[in-house]
């Protein structure tokens, strides 16, 4: 018999019950909430008069609309009344139901897919739910990780289980090592330019091979966060000692003998060598260029010495429909070099790309440098209280300022928009998020997904540079 | 939730590929937190000309007469035909509450996004893939004729074309008999109560950190 994957042992690991049609039960050991898909399952669960199955496995905290300044007046600080309405939801929906909250006030509050892992509450081997599709993120430490409804919101709320069909098994390698300046976010934009935005529905993809392993924790989950934007709602990376360091001394994550005993089960926590893929694609990492997108979907990408595609030049009808759709919307011409697209505002920040290595990568580019004066705004928004503090301690927010970047609170902000953050009609903007849909950072808005160091070179120069010719 | 065993209604094509949840419902209307009332925000980009709010009424709103769902013979529409990988994008259970509010029962695509076809289920609506060419064949013909409609079988699993073509799908089992029943699955999962707890107690032996976080804090 074949040995098995990462996927195959989490699964196995996790099944309460098998399902004579196919579909089984998951048992679930981590439910983050925000305020965004959460009321209606609360709400749900108050109908049927239901209760919570287990208090301790949900951490909530609100983030998609809080607003990045002003932040010491808490809830009253939100202009919004609509948003506003929502936060206070889950504040009373968390007191309600005894589920632990780190409040707009409270210095651990953060995007919740940057704080799971923070505190620890992110575990090697863990199922962990949120409904947010950008849940994969917390597939990097070798987590079972999906991106939930809210109905299945209020489902594993009500009964810690999930109710899912085993998916296929894919995996994505990529050999050899990376140019310098080249990082996890160039990765997987490439990826997802070479299997396109469905390259991985139905599967869940473990990203493997020599490039992967010497990446950090970091660069792992912009990764696997957006292996939601090729298609799977799981990506994953095995579990080796840059994970097991990373979890260490962690506020929730086990201490003293209780970790060593976990530290033995995670060490299994990887695909064995004779397991069997479904599907399989290699990528080279040495060929792997900076990337910047062009379009309005995540697979519309090119390296940054590349071009914007001309539509004459797409056999397929329908991409080719898609091409002339998005170069519309963009305000782009076939065959312009990248390099020459400008931009009107640079924003640095998402569960992608807001921890602390992102904000040092965007520092090294913009120190000692000035913001271009074409740009109307360049903003890096932390990805969590705790961050925040991280790098101002290592006087990171000194360097922005200088630069002539505003530095201001975290959550989601302009990554989609629903606070005051926002792009205006026609504006361009170089955004280290994972989403280039239209209007997505605002109404007529453009988007182009970036590294955090290609944003801040961005930034530097008012249009997209090669930021390899800006480190010396 | 809703039934569906049978339904027959008129077919909108939506001509575009890889149509987005935010394309769906925008950002700005997640914020209710209510599960009903979308409906007159469905596509709201696409729908109207200028940028929609929330609290809006929307029909004083200036509309985007080129759109499919504003042209007369489809404002009545039940059935929605789409492209390649619809529902891709965020997880936002507003998208398939929106077009249930507008009334949709059935989406017919070559393929959908995971998490968008699943949250379809659980709101009463049916999301069925068929070949591109099957799919390609019923653009057309809803595009050539006026008041094309389509009747689904969920039961027998089946499209029937008005000239009396049919088409078989899948759909799995479980999905299919909560949606004949109109079924909640938490009150079916809950009657595994037994088998969760007991697979609770067992992993409390083995991995006893996954259940301690709260003495640690
Ligand atoms: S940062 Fe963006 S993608 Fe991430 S959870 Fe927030 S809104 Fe979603």
């Amino acid at each position: 018999m074949a040995g098995k994957t990462l996927y195959d042992k989490l699964w196995d690991d996790h099944l309460v019950k098998q399902r004579d049609d196919g579909s089984a039960l998951i048992y679930i050991d981590r439910h983050l909430l925000h305020e965004v898909t959460s009321p209606q399952a609360f709400e749900g669960l108050r109908l049927a008069g239901r209760k919570p199955w287990r208090l301790d496995a949900n951490l909530a905290t609100p983030d998609h609309n809080v607003p990045t300044t002003d932040r010491a007046r808490g809830v009253e600080g939100i202009v919004d009344p609509v948003s506003r309405i929502q936060v206070e939801t889950l504040d009373k929906n968390c007191d309600e139901f005894g589920i632990l909250e780190f409040k707009i006030k409270d210095q651990r509050q953060g995007i919740v897919h940057v704080i799971g892992p923070e505190q620890g509450a992110t575990l090697p081997g863990m199922s962990i739910v949120c409904g947010d599709s950008h849940t994969s993120t917390h597939g990097a430490f070798g987590c079972l990780a999906h991106g939930i409804g809210t109905s299945e919101v209020e489902h594993v709320l009500a009964t810690q289980c999930l109710v899912q069909q085993k998916m296929k098994n894919m995996l994505v390698k990529v050999n050899g090592k990376l140019g310098p300046g080249v990082t996890g976010k160039d990765v997987v934009l490439a990826i997802i330019g070479k299997i396109g935005t469905a390259g991985g529905t139905g599967h869940a993809i473990e990203f493997g091979g020599e490039a992967i392993r010497n990446l950090s924790m970091e660069a792992r989950m912009t990764i696997c966060n957006m292996s939601i934007e090729a298609g799977a709602r799981v990506g994953m990376v095995a579990v080796d000692q840059t994970t097991i360091d990373y979890v260490k001394d962690r506020p929730f994550a086990p201490k003293g003998e209780m970790r060593n005993r976990a530290i033995e089960y995670w060490k299994t926590l990887h695909s064995d060598d004779d397991a069997v893929f479904d599907k399989v694609v290699e990528l080279e990492g040495s060929e792997i260029m900076p990337q910047v997108s062009w379009g309005t979907s995540p697979e519309m990408v090119a390296g940054v010495g590349g071009h914007v595609p001309d539509p004459e030049a797409e056999a397929d009808p329908i991409k080719r429909e898609g091409i002339v759709r998005a170069l519309k919307y963009m305000g782009l011409k076939p065959n312009m070099p990248i390099t020459e697209i400008k931009l009107d505002r640079v924003f640095i920040g998402s569960c992608t790309n807001s921890r602390i290595e992102d904000l040092r990568e965007a520092a090294a580019v913009v120190k000692g440098r000035k913001v271009s004066p074409l740009l109307k705004q360049a903003m890096v928004v932390p990805g969590s209280g705790l961050v925040k503090v991280q790098a101002e301690q290592e006087g990171l927010d000194r360097i922005f300022l200088e630069a002539g970047l505003e530095w201001r609170d975290p959550g989601c902000s302009m990554c989609l928009a629903m606070n005051a953050d926002k792009l205006g009609q026609g504006e361009h903007c170089a955004s280290t998020s994972n989403r280039n849909f239209e209007g997505r950072q605002g109404f007529g808005g453009r988007t182009h997904l970036v590294s955090p160091a290609m944003a801040a070179a961005a930034a530097i120069n008012g249009h997209f540079v090669d930021v390899r010719e800006m480190m010396n | 939730m809703r039934a569906l065993k049978q339904h027959k209604g008129i077919v909108a094509p939506m001509d575009r590929s890889n149509v987005d949840t935010d394309m769906i419902i925008p950002k700005q209307f997640l914020k209710s937190i209510k599960r009903t009332g979308f409906g007159p925000n469905l596509f709201d980009e696409l729908r109207y000309l200028d940028e929609g709010k929330p609290d809006q009424d929307s029909s004083q709103r200036p509309i985007n007469p080129d759109f499919v769902l504003n042209q007369d013979r489809y404002k009545n529409a039940s059935v929605l035909l789409a492209r390649r990988n619809f529902g891709c994008g965020s997880s936002r259970e507003h998208a398939p509450w929106a077009l249930e509010d507008f009334g949709f029962r059935v989406i017919i695509a070559p393929s959908f996004a995971d998490i968008f076809y699943n949250n379809c289920f659980k709101n009463g609506l049916l999301p069925i893939v068929l070949e591109e060419q099957i799919v390609d064949q019923l653009f057309q013909e809803a595009e050539a004729e006026e008041g094309y409609q389509l009747a689904i079988d969920l039961e027998a699993k089946t499209v029937t074309t008005p000239s009396g073509e049919t088409f078989g799908f899948e759909v799995d089992d479980f999905r299919r008999h909560c949606l004949l029943n109109g079924l909640d699955d938490i009150g079916v999962t809950l009657e595994d109560a037994g088998v969760i707890k007991a697979y609770e107690a067992s992993r409390r032996e083995t991995a006893p950190w996954l259940f301690s976080a709260d003495q640690n804090l």
